[in-house]
């Protein structure tokens, strides 16, 4: 069941971000000021230790929302799968 | 089913005869097939794990297939791709298309492994002598799937 009067979003952690934040999923509460994905990633790093180090800005981290690669600017809503993963290596 | 993750190895001539069937109007068929190296960035590497994002996978792969479809004039495409633990030799990826004419097949198969390079959410991790590592994402990589943002095929 989903609240729809907060701005939960499910976090996924994947490859050496999974490993560094020591966890591979969990729900938040992101506060009113969050709606891009550039501002959660901004809220995140604020956490510090891993968090800051591995998403300070100018680290190369991809951003994925409802499993569509994102941007900054991209638009965060209550309800979203947002995933951050280190640039793929895959083929 | 034009694209799938799987731990198993694949047989890549019966995947690419099932990928052209019986249909008459296909000339040409063309393939890449990547394969897990012994040495990677000067170090040896005795193993690899490949991890990727169950849902956005298969999500990215057939959008990247859709492009190629939207790009070339290709009668079908198949991706097969490897994860869990592989050992050197083994077969990572498969990219198959069909076409009437080798130009489209070929330039939509290196399309394909370009962009999967890039946009799919797969992740290697070695075993080398100093211990696993996870593999760096490499600039040469970005450079060949950007040489596809201006589309220079033929006459459109």
């Amino acid at each position: 069941m989903r609240d729809s009067a907060n701005a939960t979003l499910s976090l996924v952690y994947l490859a050496r971000l999974r490993e560094a934040f020591g966890t591979t999923s969990e729900r938040v509460e992101a506060p009113p000021g969050v709606t891009t994905v550039g501002a959660l990633r901004g809220w995140l790093a604020a956490r510090g230790g891993a968090w800051a180090t591995e998403l300070a800005p100018g680290r190369a981290v991809r951003i994925a929302v409802n499993h569509d690669l994102a941007d900054a600017d991209t638009p965060v809503r209550p309800g979203d799968e947002v995933a951050l993963f280190p640039p793929v290596t895959g083929g | 089913m034009p694209v799938r993750v799987q731990t198993e190895d694949f047989d890549v001539g019966r995947e690419l005869a099932a990928l052209r069937g019986a249909d008459r109007s296909v000339g040409a068929v063309a393939a890449f097939v990547g394969t897990v190296r012994d040495v990677n960035a000067e170090a040896s590497v005795a193993a690899m794990t490949l991890e990727h994002y169950p849902g956005m996978t298969e999500k990215a792969l057939a959008s990247i297939i859709d492009d190629a479809k939207s790009r070339w004039a290709i009668a079908d495409a198949l991706v097969i791709h490897r994860v869990g633990a592989l050992r050197p030799a083994d077969q990572i990826v498969l990219v198959g298309v069909t076409s009437a004419h080798r130009g489209d097949a070929f330039a939509a198969c290196e399309f394909i492994i370009d962009y999967l390079k890039t946009r799919a959410p797969f992740w290697k991790k070695e075993e080398t002598p100093d211990g696993a590592r996870w593999v760096e994402a490499r600039a040469s990589d970005d450079d060949a799937a950007a040489r596809w943002r201006v589309p220079s095929g033929p006459a459109e």
